[in-house]
């Protein structure tokens, strides 16, 4: 879809003010994952402020696109992406982790029903977006929209993953578009040292995946993968996205410490000063 | 005698009564359903012929998802189907799924409120040679324990067929509990059948019975069989058939312990955890009387015949009648 020079500037800005929202979510939860949201904050405004066929007023659209978070720990960007685009009110999101929110640990459709799933155990996601691509296609309805799912590198070390890859690309299911955030790390450590991934790119190519890997703080760069996905006729797509786990905030940039963990209340002042700080 | 409003077999006790696998049942009902709505899709992993999903599989072939031996890809893939507007049956041994699935289960389906049914065949000892891997013996425990998922588990293969007709209208995701061998032809096409309710299908020719009898699934020709020789013996019984295991009928449960003050259960299962817990759990709040529980007892399985190995774990006819006698002599 064409992007235009402004467009690129407001998306930045827009991805800033999410990052804000989530180190301000962070510090009053007190608990929560920090690096992926802010890694993942790029990708996430480019999908809900560029490509996704969505309507925050009628979140029950029929005809929408599906997008399938997998990786459920990383929900302050969802639920900061989908506040900024409507869809709940920005106040709301200080309620995070609190007893009664609609804004779950890890999100729970019945909280919060404007979601398309329940996540947070690891490596479920794709099969259910597998699930959806093929209910499109035994309606016929498998060119009108795409189904993408969001999920991490860590997930990758799960089974569940690689079967509804399998299935995927016996299907070829070419309304499928995978996000993979490749951050290198999870929670004990660096992906590599973990459960070695690489060579990622081959292995996702001979399960008969279409992959393109890009970087995933580069607006321009993701709305030509993401255009060259949706021509792909006849495949699945993975992206390998590469980013920079706690991106925004120079202490929190690519330490797996800050998987899993969130800032205190001075080091979410911090942050906030150096997200400020920004300038477009 | 066998209560005539249910409208039962009427040649259920003889010797040559028609024998059918349960699965079977679930395979004409799961065709049935394909047939009446549009909306239904089978998935398998890897064992459509062993769970009957075939018939629906060679007649609807594009709304039947192979998934390869992969049941945890088998129940999500369901999950996203379902949330896409299909009513998916994914179906494999119940020893893989839910035995190997559970959380995708429990994460992606109850939790996520999609509506899947999940038919687990080969439930019970009586799946014979294969031995104890394939034995599902805790998959009642499993599924029952977890929320907004109905458990149902029927007698025969037409219950079965009809358990699988309303899972389709059923609001809920459900488990479906069948068993491999052949098994007799307990129920007729007229005897009714209800999510949530149990059913008294045999019961003194007059007065009160003395012991109750809760039976689920693939037991319960034994247990009126059990049933019938006692009476000859005077101990009146009445015999329940508690195919619903969640819903459970609460009410039905305690006016059979009002009227017995003593109960035996019986299922192709685990003690622990199993039906007869879930009966132990509605009595025990409402109205505790003694109860017996015939099941596998904390055992696994193991190679031999559905016959050898229901009379080696007890829970053959001698033991549920054993159990009735002692139940009896337990009331207070």
């Amino acid at each position: 879809m064409f992007l235009s020079e402004e467009k690129v500037i407001e998306l930045k800005k827009k991805a800033n003010d999410i990052r804000i929202s989530i180190i301000e979510m962070l510090v009053e939860a007190k608990s929560g994952h920090t690096a992926g949201p802010l890694g993942m904050a790029d990708i996430f405004t480019f999908f809900y402020f560029h490509i996704l066929k969505h309507d925050p007023k009628n979140p029950a659209w029929d005809e929408r696109d599906r997008l399938v978070l997998s990786n459920g720990h990383i929900c302050p960007v969802l639920y900061a992406t989908m506040a900024h685009a409507g869809y709940l009110p920005i106040e709301e999101l200080k309620t995070l982790r609190k007893f009664g929110t609609r804004l779950q640990g890890h999100p729970h459709r019945e909280y919060l029903p404007y979601i398309e799933n329940s996540s947070g155990p690891l490596g479920s996601g794709l099969s259910q977006a597998v699930g959806m691509a093929l209910s499109d296609r035994i309606d016929g309805k498998d060119k009108d929209r795409f189904i993408y799912c969001f999920m991490s590198d860590g997930e990758l070390d799960e089974g569940n993953t690689w079967e509804a890859i399998m299935l995927a690309g016996k299907n070829k299911l070419r309304n499928l578009i995978a996000i993979v955030d490749r951050n290198n790390i999870q929670i004990e450590g660096y992906t590599e040292d973990v459960m070695p991934l690489e060579p990622l790119h081959s292995k996702l190519k001979a399960f008969n995946f279409h992959v393109i890997e890009v970087s995933g703080h580069d607006f321009r760069s993701l709305n030509e993968v993401v255009e060259e996905a949706q021509e792909v006729s006849d495949k699945p797509t993975i992206i390998i996205a590469h980013t920079i786990p706690g991106k925004g905030v120079k202490e929190f940039e690519k330490d797996y410490k800050w998987h899993g963990k969130a800032p205190s209340k001075e080091e979410g002042e911090n942050a906030l000063k150096e997200l400020r700080l920004i300038r477009f | 005698m066998l209560n005539p409003k249910l409208k039962l077999n009427p040649k259920l006790f003889n010797s040559d009564v028609e024998q059918v696998p349960i699965r079977k049942g679930f395979g004409e009902g799961f065709l049935k359903a394909g047939e009446i709505n549009e909306n239904v899709v089978g998935l398998c992993a890897d064992l459509t012929e062993s769970t009957f999903m075939n018939l629906f599989a060679d007649k609807f072939p594009k709304r039947f998802v192979q998934v390869g031996v992969a049941e945890q890809n088998l129940v999500t893939v369901a999950s996203g189907m379902a949330a896409m507007g299909k009513i998916p049956f994914c179906s494999s041994y119940a020893m893989f799924s839910p035995g190997r699935n559970w959380e995708q289960i429990r994460t992606t389906i109850s939790y996520n409120d999609r509506k899947v049914i999940i038919v687990g065949s080969h439930g019970g000892v009586s799946v014979g040679a294969d031995g104890g891997t394939h034995q599902a013996l805790e998959d009642i425990a499993l599924m029952r324990v977890i929320p907004n998922m109905d458990v149902i588990s029927p007698c025969d293969a037409i219950e079965a067929k009809k358990a699988t007709l309303r899972l389709v209208e059923n609001t809920k995701p459900a488990y479906l509990r069948l068993v491999r061998e052949k098994t007799p032809i307990i129920t007729t096409e007229e005897t009714p059948f209800e999510i949530g309710k149990a059913e008294i299908y045999w019961m003194p020719d007059v007065g009160l019975a003395q012991v109750g009898i809760i039976i689920t699934g693939s037991l319960m020709h034994r247990s009126l069989l059990s049933a019938k020789e006692l009476e000859d013996e005077g101990i009146k019984t009445k015999v329940m058939n508690l195919s619903s295991i969640k819903p459970i009928d609460v009410n039905a449960i305690i006016a059979l312990a009002k009227e017995c003050k003593a109960i035996v259960t019986v299922e192709e299962h685990q003690i622990a955890g199993g039906m007869g817990s879930a009966v132990a759990e509605v009595l025990a709040q409402n109205f505790p009387v003694p109860i017996e529980f015939i099941g596998v007892q904390d055992k696994f399985g193991q190679s031999g015949t559905p016959d050898e190995l229901i009379e080696h774990y007890g829970m053959g006819k001698n033991s549920i009648k054993e159990a009735v006698r002692k139940a009896l002599g337990r009331k207070i």
